[in-house]
Parts: structure tokens; sequence; C-alpha cells
């Protein structure tokens, strides 16, 4: 707000995480985006003010949607394992997952869902198969933490991680199209690889997936 | 809430001063009202002429009418929703959402509240004169509807010439107003919030809705709703209804904490039946309270009101049917230690509003004030509704008021 003048609405913000911004980029102005898993909603708000979007949210933290809706956002509280299936088929242009499908208890039920409700779905998700997570195995013997994971064991909300090209595998399983793929480092920097190749499974440490169904 | 409790046998009632004339339809402090000048069509398929609606106004409408705030009242409140209320002496009910720079800012928004048809502020209801025969309706007033509460405020709307509004809101009986204004007239409503309530009544609250009617008819004053005509008041009837209302408002931690076992003036027990305890107190007073400013025929339409309305089975039992293709924006909102309308009712209509892929918000707040968490100072909820209005009004290119600027 400005002084003097009339204040304006909260402005969002012009910067964004990295890795954020990378799926915003991906969507195009003007589209109808469900963004699952959109904790304060500062995705949807970047998308509604720079790309025109009429976006929603879903987001099992009740501070996290109070913290949206207080900024006008239309986000609802709830859990994207059951609440999914409520969204009708083709609603939405794109189902956005950022970070969240490796800590489903059905993970393959989820992505069926996203592409249902969407034409596209945006996933990421950090890679399992990076050489630090290998080597804190392989060498010391321990579960890995590293940048992109980073809580022990036993805190962890990541009940399904995968690798890069499991997740490749998966999709070949669903007979889904991956439409665009982004290898990133753990600060959200588009890598060179061939984001389903052995390299990035390697040397990537997340990973953006555009996928579509191939009916 | 606030109020301390005293010690009232509910008794010493009928030892109160002789009833004084209720039809009030003249008294100035109810106006404005206007009287609809097509007769309504109830739900029933009864036909109610010269309705008068009685409400009030907050804020300034813009020159476009494009900053109005539709506010539904609850079960007992009333249009007065904020300054000092001209019946009762105390505060609005909305006083501290309502106002300039407040939640609801009246420095922007242009707020209505229409009293209900059926309710007892100077709009059409049971208590009023019956123009075609000059008597008070009592029981011949035709039973009304949540729809039909909705109708005769859209009509208000029409005669104040306001087309669209930007939201209407209410909580637990507001909120099923909020949500058949949303239905019935998706056109005329750019958003809604519909606080603390439900697209149905559940068979709990229609019984504890039955257990206050049948309080008010068992009372020998109640005379068969004749009681305005025989100059008698069911003044313990309504009284034991407001009592057994009041406890569905509150929650088992709230009640403890105010009061616990608290003795009320004593220090040993009675072993009578007096108000020993402190709850007991409080709840003599509320009940003694509100036979002050309700009309008993008045508790028993509305609260039918409210049973008979079920947005689902009026859609072939599919809620979302209600709601398809609609272009309004929602905002629900329920609390955690709500019993009377839980946070499963406000997810149930959540559910079938993603089931349209309509634009919703939905958040539960803590609190351990029960269903009257809505009525209280709940920040958590208040930052929620003003982001959801304020985000609305942005929405419609509304603007927003200059910094500093006076009530």
């Amino acid at each position: 707000m400005t002084q003097g003048a009339a204040p304006q609405a909260i402005k969002p913000a012009k910067r964004i995480r990295v890795d954020m911004q990378i799926v915003a980029d991906l969507v195009a102005p003007g589209t109808r985006v469900l963004d699952v898993g959109c904790g304060d909603g500062t995705l949807l708000s970047y998308l509604a003010a720079f790309k025109q979007v009429d976006g929603r949210g879903l987001e099992i933290s009740m501070a996290r949607v109070r913290a949206a809706v207080s900024q006008g956002l239309p986000v609802i509280q709830g859990n994207l394992e059951t609440d999914l299936k409520d969204y009708p088929d083709g609603a939405f242009d794109y189902a956005i997952l950022g970070q969240t499908l490796q800590a489903t208890v059905n993970p393959r039920a989820v992505l069926e869902n996203l592409l249902r409700i969407a034409r596209r779905a945006i996933v990421s998700f950090p890679n399992f198969g990076h050489w630090r997570v290998r080597w804190a195995l392989l060498i010391g013997g321990r579960m890995p933490m590293t940048q992109t994971l980073s809580e022990q064991w036993y805190e962890t909300p990541n009940i399904h991680l995968c690798t890069i090209l499991d997740f490749v595998d998966l999709c070949t399983t669903m007979n889904v199209r991956i439409e665009q793929s982004f290898a990133l480092s753990a600060q959200g920097v588009k890598q060179d690889f061939t984001a389903t190749g052995w390299l990035a499974n390697l040397f990537s440490e997340q990973a953006v997936f555009v996928l579509m169904r191939n009916d | 809430m606030a109020r301390l409790p005293c010690p009232i046998s509910l008794m010493a009632m009928t030892a109160t001063a002789p009833p004084e004339a209720r039809t009030i339809s003249n008294d100035p402090a109810l106006e404005p009202k206007i009287v609809l000048p097509e007769p309504l069509v109830l739900q029933s398929g009864e036909v109610l002429s010269g309705v008068t609606v009685a409400y009030q106004t907050y804020g300034t409408l813009n020159a476009n009418k494009s900053n109005v705030i539709v506010l539904c009242h609850a079960l007992t409140m009333d249009q007065f929703v904020c300054g000092t209320h001209p019946m009762t002496g105390k505060p609005g009910w909305g006083d501290d959402i309502v106002g300039p720079g407040k939640v609801i800012d009246t420095n922007r928004y242009f707020v209505i509240c229409a009293n209900v048809l059926g309710g007892c502020m100077g709009s059409t209801s049971p208590k009023e004169i019956n123009p075609a025969t000059g008597r008070a309706w009592g029981l011949r007033f035709p039973v009304i509807t949540i729809r039909d509460m909705v109708a005769a405020q859209v009509r208000l709307l029409d005669h104040l010439g306001i087309e669209k509004i930007l939201c209407v809101i209410g909580g637990s009986m507001g909120a099923m107003q909020a949500l058949e204004w949303a239905h019935r007239y998706p056109q005329r409503v750019f958003a809604a919030a519909p606080i603390a309530g439900s697209y149905r009544h559940s068979a709990q609250n229609i019984a504890f809705h039955e257990v206050g009617r049948q309080a008010i008819m068992a009372d020998p004053e109640w005379s068969h709703g004749n009681y305005l005509e025989e100059n008698r008041v069911p003044k313990r009837g309504l009284a034991v209804a407001r009592m057994a209302a009041h406890i569905t408002y509150l929650s088992e931690t709230a009640l403890h904490r105010k009061f616990g076992r608290r003795l009320q003036e004593r220090t040993t027990l009675t072993y009578g039946f007096d108000a020993d305890f402190q709850v007991e107190s409080y709840l003599r007073h509320q009940g003694y309270t509100f036979v002050d400013r309700f009309d008993a025929n008045s508790y028993l339409y509305i609260t039918r009101a409210m049973d008979y309305f079920d947005l689902a089975s009026e859609n072939g039992g599919v809620l979302a049917n209600a709601f398809r293709g609609t272009p309004v924006r929602f905002c629900l909102i329920s609390f955690t230690s709500d019993w009377l309308f839980p946070t499963p009712e406000s997810r149930a209509i959540v559910h079938a509003l993603n089931a349209v892929a309509a634009n919703v918000s939905f958040v539960e707040i803590e609190s351990d004030k029960g269903h009257d968490a809505f009525l209280l100072d709940e920040p958590d909820f208040h930052q929620t509704l003003k982001g959801f209005i304020d985000g609305c009004a942005d929405a419609c290119g509304l603007a927003r008021p200059a910094k500093g600027t006076q009530p």
C-alpha cells in the first residue's frame, strides 16, 4: 500500500521459487488450473496476476488454506487422496502437483485422477536415483538426506519415492504421454540432460513432467 | 454470551408486567419498511399479499450499485446488524464485523439486512395483523420456507433498484439463505459465503427444533397460537425452547470453561430445584431475556422453515445439481467445535461444488466456542472472510477505500 494514494489490492510476488517459475512458465495464459497441494497459494496468486488464469487450489494444511483464502484465492481444505474424485472430467486445462506425489498413499491413482480432471498434468518430484542418494545408501549405509529429501526417515512424509526412470516406466504402464520434461538441480535450475534419460536419473535432483492422456 | 448469569426463576415470569400491545407494525424504530406491490407466491402454493419487509442498510450505495452485500440473519437475529438495537439496547449481532474499516467495511460496501419473512421485527409474520381479516395472523399464517424468505429479499432489492449483489453472507439459518440465493438467483449473485450452515437440516437439528416447538405449545398461555388476541404471552414455553436451543449453540468445552460446576451465589447445594449451578442460572437468564424480544409463533414458523430446507432433495437427491454451471464464487466456513452444523455439512457442499467445478474456498476454523463462534471474536474467521470479500470486490473492479477514510 502506498501512503497517501488509495491502497491497491495485495500484489502477488513477481519473483517466485525457481522450480515454481518453471511450472508457471508451462501454463498457457487464460486457462483453468487446479493446483493440488497449493500451500499458501503463491503459485496460484502468480498465475492469476500474470497469466490471467482461473485457478483453484486444494491444500491439506488448514493454516495454509487460511492464508490463501485470506488473500482472496479460491482454495479449499482437503486431502488429494480422497477429494480429487469429486472433480468432474476435463474441468481444468492443467492440474499441478508440485513435490507431493511421493507423499501420497496411491500415486498411480492420484496421477489417474489428475489426468481425468485436466487435459494436462504438471508433476514435479524429487529424484531418488540421484547419485548422492545412491551414495548415501551404498557407501554410508544410511537413509539418504539431501537438499530435496531433507527429513529423517522417521519424520519424512515421503512414502513412495521413485527415480526418474521409475516415473517414466509408470507413465508407459499407464499409457500416459510425456509431453515435456525438465531435469532440475536441487535449486530448481534447469539442466541440459534429457530429462527422461539415465544422465538425468543420476545427476538431477528433481524433475518436472508435463503429462497427457494418450487417448 | 458475555452477560453475567443472574438468578431468575422461570416460574417468576408469570408474575411480570401485564402484556402490552405487541403488534408493533407502526413502531418507527422498525423503519424502513417496504410493502411488496405484488403478492408473494409461497413454496407451499399459498399466496401472501401485502407482504412487508423491514430492513436496515449500512454504508453508501455507489453510483453503479456494484458494492452491495446482503447479510442474511440467523434464526433469532434480525435486521439490526450494528449499532444499538432499538429493542434490546444492546449492540447488534454483527457489530464486531460490520462497520467502517471492519471485516465488512462500510466505507467500501453497502450492506443490506432484511428481517426474514416470518420474523418478528417488522416483516410480515404471525404476530402482525392479517389485512384481510384485521386480526393477528397467529397460526393462520401460512408456513414459510427459506426459499420464501429469499424471495422476499429479492423483491426488496428490486424495490431498491439493485440488480446484482457482490456477496451474500449468512451464518446458520443465514447460510441456508445464502445457498438459496446462489442456487435460485445465480445471475444476481457474484459471491456467496455460507458460514456454519448446511444444505439441509439434519435429523438431529429437526429433533432439537421439535423440542422447542413442543415446549412452546405445551405452555397453556400459548393458547393454540391465539395468545395475541387473548392478551397472553407464552413466556415459559418460549424460554424453555430458547434454553434448549442455546445449549446447541455452545460446546461442552465452552460451557465447562464458562461455568464448570460452580454454584450460583451460594456455597452449598440447597437440596432443591432452585438454580444451584451457574449454568442453570445462565440458561434461565438466556430464556428470560429472549421472550422480551421474540414472538413464540415466529419461533415456530422460522424453525419450521429451517427444517424444511433441503437443497439436495429439491434437486433430485443430488446436491451438485443445485449448482450445475454456477458462476457464483463460494466461500464456506465451519468451526471445529460446532456440533449443530458440524464441518462435514460444509464439506458436503464443497464436494458438490467441486463436482461442478465451481469456484469455491473452504476453511474450517479452530474454535472451541461451538456454533456461536460465527458471532464471536474469532480472528482467523474474520481474516478469512475479509480476504474472501475483498478478493471478490477486487475481482469486480470495486475501488478500495482511500487510506484513512473516516467512519
